[in-house]
């Protein structure tokens, strides 16, 4: 090496880190007043929409009023319906939760604090879409009005689970309520999504997809390839990101990267994105139904980044308390998807604090009834589970040979 | 019956599913407007038009992703990845969604694709265009895996695929897809033309998956192939003056247990044999079936003869490819044994 030459830099890495103790000032970023978004036309220039992408559809405003150009038409019993919808799979996670700390269940997983983001855009779609959900998304079944007894029974993995216990619970699956089977394996049905509303489009059909996925799992490559797909294709698809601010322990910086916003993501695929307030349900109502309405036109996909918090752990295999700050939800500026229709409501002078409790003991009094039905036929735990025989059935369309031979030894077994 | 090559029995095959069932789409890497690197797509779009068969990103996940996603809204999508090789980006998708869709959803959702991919080695294409990973499918719960060895079966198994109602896997040894390759570099190629297998039926046939066939009938010896490899130990047993009984297996998942146990059984000597590496490859489930089902009738050890467990070498592609001579020393072997 000559003299000349500068002394060399040792290379170093940005290792991002969970907050912790404490909550960064910047936790949610360029948060935008509620109102302050102008609506673009369903066809509006993807350059122009792009620039929405540093800022945050919102409605509600501080006091409850619903403001600006994205505020939807929707009735007061459909906001009203839309509050006891949040409020049942609020007292049903709940519900579900105790179970596993009675020992009921095996696991379990909460969309405390999302419960909006579900709920709002299954009001906004219609019968015969097809969601391909994470499992984090028990609102769109409970919007549908699935039964909660079902739901249960797949949870308790007992012997009147649909699935005959073979998914973890929460992985439930309706093709009749347009809710696809969940896999465990994160983004798969990303491009599943895709492929679906391509195939919607291919046989000239008017049903259109809505594809979910979290923030973290924004980083495996499957997403990568539904967006290229969905751009490519101008498939019907609404391409929702959930973006709860966690993945299981690392924040949302390890799959954004450096990148201002997970709706980034969409503008290098040429994709128009908005980003908007998932705590706040006209927002949601009104986001999913621009997108929708694009997709139900041949406008091609709308990515859509959710902001919200998962208030709760990951699953009830983990300890947030090791990687989050104690306060986090208490301080999200977003408030909660419930408290803020239920003030939207008092605001319009249509609800006080007498018909929210009436309503949210009627809902704990739905989960309840179910429950107790639900537990009626008993659960993994206390072995009241199907035949074990039906394991071999469904790996193909008829039981080939080598399956056959494999049932009847496990039958010969003492 | 008119001569066909692999190629064209493919594109016919196609053809006549497309025809029957309008729910059939083909989609893959350059099989749309070019008609597929092998040909194998050539003019479908043009008969059907690009909403039934059409061109992809380079992105096998997406290519199978999205065949899913079709397959579970109610179509049936008979996809190309262009080599088997590339493969792997799509191996979750295959792995943990199509093949365990039916099963996780009891039902509620199937994946009735076919994934098709040109397999295996002979053309000097280097370990990232030779591989044969069949036993990569085989090992997986809720797939088929058909492996093709000349025209004949290639259109009846493809229709079968297409119309089956779980996912198959359909492997193509491309070394055969213009002619019966019987192992020796150094001859010319016999075209398809000249062999019976090249005649192939018109219009629609099956051929159901999960059925071997005779290829040889004979007594000194039982091979257990597939694939090119059927037509290597055609050659090796005639240079080597063995009866040789080959039975070309066409589907390894479901296997065909009866027709291998009967002919095991008459000849009372196994042979095994495969393109793909050897350790834990398909010839070891093979071996197995065969000394459970056929112990007390063996008068030797079941002999495999496979790739070696290295890549696929460019250079030294004839020292790795089980070629005739590897294969007559092994039927020797198992003769003298």
């Amino acid at each position: 090496m000559s003299d000349r030459e500068p002394t060399p830099t040792p290379l170093r890495l940005r290792i991002p880190q969970p907050a912790r103790g404490k909550h960064p000032p910047d936790r949610v970023r360029y948060i935008s007043a509620a109102g302050e978004m102008a609506k673009p036309a369903l066809d509006e220039k993807v350059e122009r929409i792009a620039l929405m992408r540093k800022q945050l559809v919102r409605v509600l405003d501080e006091d409850g009023s619903a403001v600006g150009d994205w505020v939807p038409e929707m009735s007061v019993d459909e906001k009203k319906q839309g509050l006891r919808t949040m409020l049942l799979v609020r007292s049903y996670d709940a519900r579900m939760l105790q179970a596993h700390r009675q020992g009921k269940i095996s696991f379990y997983m909460r969309s405390l604090g999302e419960e909006a983001i579900a709920c709002a855009q299954q009001a906004a779609l219609r019968p015969g879409d097809m969601h391909f959900p994470t499992y984090r998304q028990p609102g769109l079944l409970i919007s549908s009005e699935y039964p909660l007894v079902t739901m249960m029974n797949q949870v308790l993995s007992n012997a009147e689970d649909p699935l005959h216990g073979r998914q973890l619970p929460v992985m439930y699956s309706s093709k009749a309520h347009g809710f696809f089977s969940i896999s465990g394996n994160l983004a798969t049905q990303y491009i599943q999504a895709v492929g679906w509303a391509m195939a919607s489009a291919l046989r000239g059909g008017t049903e259109i997809a809505s594809a979910w996925i979290g923030e973290g799992a924004t980083a495996e490559s499957d997403f990568h390839a539904a967006l290229v797909f969905a751009s490519t294709y101008q498939a019907p698809v609404i391409l929702n990101i959930v973006n709860n601010h966690w993945a299981i322990s690392t924040p949302e910086d390890f799959a954004r990267g450096a990148s201002a916003t997970f709706a980034d993501r969409g503008y290098g695929f040429s994709i128009p994105a908005l980003r908007v307030d998932g705590n706040d349900y006209l927002a949601v109502y009104a986001a999913s139904q621009w997108a929708a309405e694009r997709a139900r036109t041949n406008l091609g996909p709308t990515l859509i980044e959710w902001i919200t918090l998962r208030v709760g752990a990951h699953s009830t295999s983990d300890d947030p308390s090791v990687y989050r700050p104690p306060e986090e939800a208490a301080q999200f500026p977003l408030g909660d998807p419930v408290d803020r229709l239920r003030q939207h409501l008092v605001h319009l002078g249509e609800w006080d604090d007498a018909q929210h409790e009436a309503l949210q003991e009627e809902v704990d009094a739905q989960v309840d009834e179910a429950f107790a039905e639900a537990s009626s036929h008993g659960s993994v735990k206390s072995g009241d589970v199907g035949s074990a025989k039906t394991m071999f059935d469904d790996v193909y369309a008829e039981l080939p040979r080598h399956l056959r031979e494999q049932r009847d030894r496990l039958e010969e077994l003492p | 019956m008119t001569s066909m090559t692999m190629i064209e029995a493919i594109r016919d095959a196609h053809m006549v599913a497309m025809e029957r069932d309008d729910t059939v789409v083909v989609f893959g890497e350059d099989v749309g407007y070019f008609g597929g690197v092998f040909r194998c797509t050539q003019g479908l779009q043009e008969r059907f038009g690009d909403h039934r068969c059409f061109d992809t990103p380079i992105s096998e996940a997406g290519i199978v992703g999205a065949a899913v996603g079709m397959a579970a809204y109610g179509l049936r999508p008979c996809v190309e990845i262009q080599f088997a090789d590339y493969m792997y980006p799509a191996y979750d998708q295959i792995v943990s969604e199509a093949a365990r869709l039916r099963h996780r959803s009891a039902g509620d959702f199937t994946a009735p694709l076919v994934i098709r991919m040109p397999t295996g080695g002979g053309i000097f294409g280097g370990q990232t265009h030779s591989q044969s990973p069949e036993a990569l499918f085989t090992h997986v719960a809720g797939l088929k895996t058909v492996v093709v060895s000349n025209p004949y079966d290639a259109k009846g198994l493809l229709i079968a695929a297409i119309e089956d109602d779980d996912p198959v896997i359909f492997l193509e040894p491309k070394r055969v897809y213009n002619g019966p390759f019987d192992g020796h570099p150094d001859r010319p190629i016999v075209p398809w033309s000249k062999h019976p297998l090249g005649e192939v039926p018109e219009g629609h046939y099956r051929i159901e998956v999960g059925t071997a066939r005779l290829h040889r009938e004979g007594s000194d010896l039982t091979v257990l192939t597939y694939g090119t490899m059927v037509h290597v130990a055609e050659a090796a047993a005639e240079e080597h003056g063995l009866d040789a009984e080959i039975i070309d297996l066409r589907t390894l998942v479901p296997l065909d247990v009866d027709t291998i146990v009967a002919s095991v059984t008459k000849t009372g000597r196994c042979l095994v044999m495969h393109e793909a590496t050897l350790t834990s490859g398909f010839g070891a489930e093979l071996a197995a079936t065969v000394q459970e089902r056929c112990m007390f009738h063996l008068e030797a050890p079941i002999i495999r003869v496979c790739g070696w467990d290295t890549p696929y070498p460019h250079a030294h592609e004839w020292s790795y490819f089980p070629g005739p001579a590897r294969v007559g020393y092994a039927m020797r072997e198992l003769m003298d044994a």
